[in-house]
């Protein structure tokens, strides 16, 4: 469907004249403390959250303004050299992991917020801001941004786009493509765009809605203009145990069903709970199979409706114990388990990998059924943590990543659940992306032709294929042979 | 099967095609042009999920039909999309990219849509998204389609996010002059009231709030106002989506504004009817298009000739060069041999 073949992947090797050449360029554009060369300095950036991968980069260049930022993607642009734009480094797909001979370019430093309007509800920042940061410069005004991911303290608001993250809110909130109004992005070749506005459905393609969750392949972002929501009132949350996880997959479905959508709807399963009591003394049922938190947000008075129709319900859909919080301090205990749940797990092993398909949520047991046994077959611990109400899963792959055995089991199990995901009609990731973790399964769930479709479209915004290479989608090449790996496994 | 006969006429077109459903926004875009795709016989509802909150049904299914349903289990195309007519298919919904008095509230058409099924312009069929509420898997391809007016592709099937319906709503009145009206939704807005869909006109500001009772009701008597009757508020807001209130009537031509909600009265000539918290403003006038745009423009907004008037300079607000290089790519990425770029959008 385009002339362009993917097949020649630009990523060569640079020789040591345009590498020279380039890091000269870099040091008259940046600052000295700007631009990092040296193993010691590259070194903390070989990873994201996905530490299983690594790789060092060529340099890491933390430029402190637009013109900089510019400078520096017009140079690699010019030497065809590769750019990985990073915030944070709390992204658990490998998207902010450099690349062979790459840049490293960090919006580490674009920490400001620019504005905040009130009488509008909305704020405009810098890429590097952290999540958290936005809520609390809007929290004089009542005001807050919603999408909260568990890693809010320290995830910037320009890899939350580049994700499309979400967070225990967002089933009733939405993800960030529902809280972002505007865009301020740099392509490659050093071009400037405004994409979305303040105003409401901007003129052309919506490019705004195309981008977000774009995983750094199609731009670098320079500012954000994103929604406010009024802070609710009170809110308060249900904790219901069940006896079997199945009843609790009911319970979700029930809750919907009766017209209610919660402010948060969280599963655990038992050794995700066990791993978080441990840690945090969340105060959760340790002999349930499964627990539920369900929140409710609004007026004093509205909570306490929905509170007493969702408690209905789930007693209803058998739920062997419920504790309703009774304060804002055990509301924020409820829910700190519930956010912990990841380190929780890591103080459990030494290493885990973190799963992320979303499923239609009836097919609930049959998918957790199938992971215990992969589990097994695998001979490794799983834990799960559930978006419920909105269908994402997070089992929680425990292995060791210092013997290259595990890590091989690790990643054939992994894969096998997303493979999973997507035979019920799922998808292999719902809000971590696909970055390097998963662009093989991205094979299994989308054809050849809408794989280069993918290609076609980043060509219109970075034909070089220099922005983020290798990550998000495959090499056509390369899923010819995941299909023939997987048809002789016999599937 | 239709899908067979679209990809034939996809084949066979000689110039740009025209996709078209029930044809009731035909007045909607740039200027009519190319051999009419008609996606009609492509109908239905696939599959409806209540308890997973979506929707997938065939791009020519009657909005009607799928409203029918939802209504049934007491759901809602919670962007509220016009119908301007009885012929509206979901397709067109999704192409036409627009949304009606709940969008400040709840969102446009694109926040809803969670996957497609395409044919592009080589007639290969291309599947994005999926039937779940959460997917980041490849680039947002199916959101891309929401106001993209058939330009870029025939969608056959689309999945969209339902939600339950309020359990109680009520619609208040005020009188007030147009800043202060603006002032006021904006304010409002930001406090934790359950808004949902707010209009001025005539120095009138209606307000509709929606949600849990307890919420709805404290709210009403908190706001004070006119309570308008159940059926009244009804008429007043069908009146508003689907352009049949007494604003919308005659020849005049018909502008749409997008601005950034708190922007004061603009000043230009001709009534206006301002909805989504300030968001969108209609304008009657006879006010030139360059006029019109500028002052949108200003206030960090856009202007589309929505109906009416003369449409020779386009009906959109024109893209910088850059950005409107960029959307050209992405049309072609998509269609490289123009077999959609029938120029509607
Ligand atoms: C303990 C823990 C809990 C988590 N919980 C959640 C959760 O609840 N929900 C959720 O969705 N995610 C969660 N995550 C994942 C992660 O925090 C998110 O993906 C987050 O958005 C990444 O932000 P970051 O700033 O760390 O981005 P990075 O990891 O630095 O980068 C992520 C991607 O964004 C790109 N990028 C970053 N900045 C820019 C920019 N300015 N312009 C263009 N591209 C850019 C990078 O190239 C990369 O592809 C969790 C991670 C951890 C470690």
């Amino acid at each position: 469907m385009t002339a362009r073949d993917p097949h020649d992947h630009p990523a060569h090797p640079i020789d040591e004249d345009t590498r020279s050449k380039l890091l000269a360029e870099l040091a008259e554009i940046l600052p000295a403390e700007s631009l990092r060369v040296d193993f010691e300095d590259t070194k903390p950036y070989e990873c994201d959250g996905l530490t299983a991968y690594r790789q060092l980069p060529l340099a890491v260049a933390l430029p402190d303004d637009e013109a900089q930022v510019v400078a520096v993607l017009e140079a690699c642009h010019r030497h065809r050299v590769p750019v990985v734009a990073r915030g944070a480094g709390t992204g658990l797909s490998g998207g902010a992991t450099p690349v062979v001979d790459g840049v490293v370019l960090s919006l580490a430093k674009f920490m400001r917020i620019l504005g905040i309007d009130a009488a509008s509800r909305t704020a405009r920042v810098q890429p590097g801001v952290r999540n958290l940061a936005i809520s609390e410069a809007a929290a004089p005004y009542g005001l807050y941004y919603a999408p909260d991911p568990s890693s809010q303290i320290a995830c910037t608001i320009g890899g939350n786009v580049a994700e499309n993250s979400g967070g225990v809110h967002c089933l009733k909130y939405g993800l960030t493509v529902h809280n972002v109004l505007r865009l301020r992005v740099a392509t490659i070749d050093g071009e400037v765009l405004e994409i979305g506005s303040e105003a409401p459905d901007s003129p052309g393609y919506d490019l705004l809605a195309f981008m977000i969750g774009f995983e750094g392949m199609l731009g670098v972002v320079l500012e954000a203009t994103v929604k406010l929501t009024p802070k609710p009132q009170t809110a308060q949350v249900v904790m219901a145990s069940f006896g079997d996880v199945v009843k609790a997959g009911d319970a979700v479905a029930a809750i919907i069903g009766a017209g209610i959508i919660p402010a948060g709807l969280e599963m655990m399963d038992k050794p995700a709970t066990a791993a978080v009591e441990d840690f945090v003394h969340a105060g959760y049922d340790l002999d349930a199979a499964a627990i539920l938190l369900a929140e409710s947000d609004g007026t004093p008075a509205e909570v306490a409706e929905e509170i007493a129709a969702m408690r209905a319900v789930l007693e209803q859909a058998g739920a062997s114990r419920l504790a309703v919080s009774r304060d804002e301090a055990e509301r924020l205990r409820f829910w700190a388990g519930r956010k912990a749940a990841f380190p929780a797990v890591g103080r459990i092993t030494p290493d885990y990998m973190c799963m992320d398909g979303t499923i239609p949520r009836r097919f609930l047991s049959r998918v957790l059924t199938r992971i215990d046994e992969l589990s097994r077959e695998y001979g490794l611990r799983c834990a799960n943590v559930f978006h419920a109400g909105d269908g994402n899963l997070h089992p929680l792959i425990m292995f060791d990543a210092s013997d290259p055995e595990q890590m091989r089991r690790a990643i054939g199990f992994g894969g096998r659940i997303l493979e999973l995901s997507v035979e019920v009609g799922g998808t292999i990731t719902g809000e971590h992306g696909v970055g390097i973790e998963k662009v093989r399964q991205m094979c299994a769930q989308f054809s050849a032709d809408e794989i280069m479709a993918f290609h076609a479209l980043k060509a219109a915004f970075d034909p070089l294929r220099l922005l983020n290479p290798g990550k998000a989608v495959p090499m056509p090449r390369h899923c010819s042979e995941y299909r023939l790996t997987a048809s002789a496994r016999g599937k | 099967m239709s899908t067979s006969r679209f990809i034939e006429q996809i084949h066979a077109a000689s110039g740009p095609l025209r996709i078209r459903g029930g044809g009731s926004k035909d007045f909607y875009g740039n200027a009519l042009a190319g051999e009419v795709l008609d996606t009609r016989s492509h109908a239905g509802i696939v599959s409806y999920e209540p308890t997973e909150l979506v929707i997938t049904a065939r791009c020519g299914t009657p909005l009607a039909e799928i409203e029918a349903a939802l209504a049934e289990k007491n759901q809602m195309l919670a962007f509220e999309p016009p119908r301007f007519g009885d012929g509206a298919t979901i397709g067109g919904v999704v192409a036409a990219g627009l949304s009606g008095p709940r969008r400040a509230a709840a969102g446009a058409v694109r926040d809803y849509v969670l996957g497609v099924h395409l044919l592009d312009g080589a007639g290969h069929l291309l599947r994005f998204g999926g039937q779940v509420m959460k997917n980041v898997a490849g680039y947002d391809v199916s959101r891309l389609m929401a106001g993209s007016l058939g330009t870029l592709g025939l969608i056959l099937d689309v999945s969209l996010k339902v939600l339950p319906k309020p359990a109680a709503e009520a619609t208040l009145r005020f009188a007030m002059p147009q800043g202060q009206a603006i002032a006021t939704i904006n304010a409002w807005g930001g406090r934790p009231l359950p808004l949902s869909a707010t209009a001025w006109q005539d120095d009138a500001l209606t307000l509709r709030l929606s949600g849990a009772r307890a919420a709805v009701s404290e709210a009403a008597a908190a706001l004070g106002g006119e309570r308008l009757g159940d059926d009244a508020a009804a008429d007043f807001w069908n009146g508003l989506r689907d352009h049949r209130a007494a604003f919308f009537a005659g020849d005049a031509p018909l502008w749409r504004l997008a601005l950034p909600t708190a922007t004061p009265p603009l000043d230009l000539p001709g009534a206006t009817l301002i909805e989504w918290g300030g968001g969108q403003r209609w304008l009657r006038t006879a006010a030139s298009a360059a006029d019109i745009r500028a002052a949108a423009a200003a206030a960090g907004g856009h202007a589309a000739l929505f109906r009416g008037g003369d449409k020779s300079g386009g009906a959109f607000q024109p893209l910088p060069p850059a950005l409107a290089a960029l959307n050209q790519r992405v049309r072609r990425a998509l269609d490289p041999e123009g077999v959609f770029d029938s120029g509607r959008r």
